[in-house]
């Protein structure tokens, strides 16, 4: 027997799974991105910049070196939060 | 938690340097072949674990404490906070590569397809930073967790 909750679920589910359909059918194709002009220029100069043959490299630490900031500070809170939980359990 | 048997502890021993050795390739390398300082601190502190595993916390825990490792990942932290500052101070702006194009260590720009270790500027100096900081912070997390499994065995 369904119930009024089964079907609200099943509602839900066909509408996300229509909204993902249609963004699936606009997303650009594989390879060629829509705005090409950062990648371009990225490709261009990151040896001359950063010196750094690893281009990824040069964007995770040089480019965009806030996002790894960011990073950084999300493993940090991971730890902070593991060992204020653990060092109780400890004693 | 207890260690494991002779067999495992000798395999976790000859595996060992060659995982770690591993890592520290893949950081110190982190601005010429994929990979860095997170890649690369994930493998070593996956080395690190695995002789935690095999040998048991109680044995890790006379070797090493859980102060030094947040010691070490602070360490990390600042350093890597300090080269970025340093962009400030003389290139300008935050995260600024102010060490390439200059004599300093790795302070060299490639040629073209060609690779050379003392390129990267500041690239390096943070990939060690960051390596450092996750080859702390991820073996603390397993650190810690086993020394709680093992106060709580005691304790039962």
């Amino acid at each position: 027997m369904l119930t009024k909750r089964d079907y609200a679920a099943v509602a839900f589910l066909t509408i996300i799974t229509v909204f993902l359909m249609f963004s699936m059918l606009l997303i650009h194709p594989f390879g060629s991105p829509n705005a090409s002009a950062m990648d371009q220029y990225i490709i261009d100069n990151t040896v001359e910049e950063t010196g750094a043959n690893n281009g990824v490299t040069s964007v995770v630490f040089d480019y965009r070196g806030f996002d790894t900031l960011g990073e950084a500070t999300v493993l940090f809170t991971a730890v902070a939060g593991v060992i204020m939980i653990f060092r109780r359990l400890k004693k | 938690m207890n260690g494991m048997t002779k067999i495992v502890k000798t395999i976790a021993g000859i595996s060992f340097p060659f995982i770690v050795i591993y890592g520290l390739y893949v950081i110190a390398h982190g601005h010429l072949t994929p990979g860095g300082g997170f890649q690369g601190g994930a493998v070593v502190a996956s080395g690190l674990a695995l002789i935690l595993v095999a040998y048991g916390s109680k044995w890790a825990a006379t070797k090493i404490k859980e102060h030094d490792l947040s010691l070490l990942e602070s360490v990390g932290a600042i350093g890597f906070i300090t080269v970025a500052f340093f962009g400030i101070l003389f290139g300008g702006v935050f995260f600024s590569n102010f060490i390439v194009g200059t004599d300093l260590l790795f302070g060299g720009i490639p040629l073209a397809g060609a690779a050379d270790i003392n390129t990267g500027g500041t690239l390096p100096l943070m990939n060690f930073a960051v390596g450092l900081k996750v080859i702390a912070g991820l073996f603390g997390i397993v650190f810690i967790m086993a020394l709680a499994i093992s106060k709580k065995e005691e304790s039962a």
